[in-house]
């Protein structure tokens, strides 16, 4: 059993290391109640962190969140786990920042430590175009009073003394943005953060509970779905809830949840892969990301070298590691940094990304009463987990579409006011 | 390794292809309302299950044909010219 509110400390750890006795679990496995205030689909950390913020903020504890599989067990334990807030439009900024505050509190308030470790990130130019984007992102970055700037070869050898900056390469590196804020995060330890506080506050976490549908009525579809209508509950493996409030945080399976409700998105789901090395000395300081290469490094605390690339190319949603990707990124990454040729791959694994035409996600009400979206969130979506469960619990407890998120809802799509981030989230995630 | 079977260039590594995606009817430019156009410019089923997609062959024939795939699986069927 958990016990509720038990708190982390150096004198538990003190404690335990001596009576060598069982530390207790972070959460319960409750029985599912047959009705809920507001029920919450995907138990990544976008689903953990709005039940948490509903409880903490807006008082609303009569929640479950409901995972198909186990807690993190989607893009959340599969990311990269880079985060930073230097993106291209002015909506964009504001939002991610918000959650670089959120990351930069959440060990205090979480009590666990999740390791965030802000060691600055650099996205590499090799062409003149590339370079102006960069330019233009640092341009929005600081007007927002972000720390972010473009700077030389030189300066990039400063940085990261491990990448070849010589002019003679194939894509020689131009110049790079750098953002010092930016960094790396564990990104198991945030989803059982959440996990464990929302627990504590009351929430239930129902694993290994599937949605089958999502019961509605008086929509313009069939079985009274689609605009128009309202939620009435959702139909499980495990059984019917009924409730109110539906939100969908299931990532790359967004649109067959959405499609339940009769609300069709603007997604295709793309698997994603990433590798990473066995460990070495630790040498790589900061994040390096190289968009026209399609690969970003960083590297743990253990020393494993982390690396990522883009989607691949085609939908579907079958995540199997391919050797295209493995043979590609193993040449660009060369590229970069030719002294690490030597070093064997440890794994390779994939994840499933949900990706909007416009590189931003689709968030807040839809044209169901009482369905909630928070999806899209494609290849950059971790970073995003904090600030968005804490927008969706406002938007649910309240009924409105918060500040921040009232550009990404999904009318933009219908009234062509798309918000353009393909500049800074192709690859960077 | 996905492999598609282009109708003039026969099996191909999918890398040599470029998928387009799922096929969304057209509604006719001259008479459809903006939301109308929107919808089929943006909109997705994008269903875990047998699809009928778009591809392009861009480094063979340069037509472009439609197959059947099933996205859970992989899994495809008839290639068609359009
Ligand atoms: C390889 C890789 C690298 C990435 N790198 C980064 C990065 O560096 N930085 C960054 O910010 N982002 C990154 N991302 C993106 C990021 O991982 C995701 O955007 C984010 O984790 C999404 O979180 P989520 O909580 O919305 O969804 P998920 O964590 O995917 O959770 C969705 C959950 O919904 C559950 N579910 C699905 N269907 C049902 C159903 N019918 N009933 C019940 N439950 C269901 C799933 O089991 C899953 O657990 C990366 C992704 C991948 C794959
Ligand atoms: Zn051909």
């Amino acid at each position: 059993m958990a016990k509720q509110g038990y708190r982390y400390s150096a004198g538990k750890l003190v404690k335990h290391g001596l009576t060598r006795g069982d530390w207790p679990r972070m959460w319960s496995r409750p029985e599912a109640r047959s009705s809920y205030d507001v029920v919450i689909i995907g138990g990544g950390v976008h689903g953990l962190a709005t039940a948490y913020y509903l409880a903490k903020e807006h008082g609303v504890t009569n929640v479950a969140v409901v995972e198909k599989g186990y807690l993190g067990g989607g893009g959340s334990g599969r990311n990269t786990a880079i985060v930073r807030s230097n993106y291209l439009t002015p909506e964009g900024v504001a939002f991610y920042d918000r959650s670089l505050d959120l990351y930069n509190s959440m060990a205090q308030n979480l009590n666990l430590n999740v390791m965030f470790s802000r060691r600055g990130h650099l996205t590499l130019a090799h062409t003149d175009s590339a370079l102006r984007t960069m330019h233009w992102r640092a341009e929005v970055n600081k007007l927002q009073g972000i720390d972010s700037s473009v700077i030389d070869p030189q300066e990039v050898k400063k940085q990261a003394p491990s990448l070849d900056v010589s002019s003679g390469t194939r894509y020689p590196i131009l110049g790079a943005l750098h953002h010092p804020p930016g960094g790396i995060v564990r990104h198991d330890a945030v989803v059982w953060g959440y996990a464990r506080a929302a627990d504590h506050l009351g929430v239930h976490l129902l694993q290994e509970t599937e949605v089958t549908d999502i019961l509605c009525e008086g929509g313009v579809g069939p079985d009274g779905k689609g605009a128009g209508g309202r939620v009435t509950g959702v139909r499980t493996n495990r059984g019917d809830i009924s409730t109110p409030a539906v939100v969908n945080c299931t990532a790359g399976w967004a649109s067959l949840i959405s499609n339940m409700a009769g609300v069709p998105l603007p997604i295709t789901t793309h698997p994603l892969q990433a590798a990473v090395t066995e460990p070495c000395k630790v040498f790589l300081p900061t994040v390096v990301v190289s968009g026209s290469l399609h690969v970003y490094v960083s590297q743990t605390d253990r020393g494993e070298l982390v690396f990522g690339a883009s989607v691949d190319p085609v939908g579907t949603y079958r995540v199997n590691g391919t050797l295209e990707f493995t043979e590609e990124l193993a040449g660009h990454v060369l590229e970069l940094m030719p002294g690490i040729s030597k070093m064997r791959l440890l794994r390779q694994w994939s994840g499933l990304c949900d990706m909007t035409p416009d590189y931003s996600p689709v968030m807040g009400t839809t044209q169901v009463d009482g369905y909630f979206v928070d999806v899209g969130w494609g290849t950059y979506g971790f970073k995003a987990g904090p600030v968005a469960g804490e927008t969706m619990a406002e938007t649910i407890a309240t009924g409105r579409d918060a500040d921040l998120i009232a550009p990404f809802t999904i009318s933009r799509f219908t009234e062509g006011d798309l918000v353009g981030e393909k500049g800074a989230a192709a690859v960077g995630h | 390794m996905i492999v598609v079977n282009c109708p003039n260039c026969g099996p191909r590594n999918s890398s040599d292809l470029r998928p387009c995606g799922e096929l969304t009817p057209r509604p006719d430019p001259s008479t459809a309302s903006l939301s109308e156009w929107r919808t089929y410019l943006y909109l997705r089923e994008n269903p875990a299950g047998w699809v009928t997609e778009t591809w392009y062959c861009r480094n063979g024939c340069r037509r472009y044909f439609t197959i059947q795939r099933n996205t859970a699986t992989n899994e495809i069927r008839d290639s068609e010219a359009p």
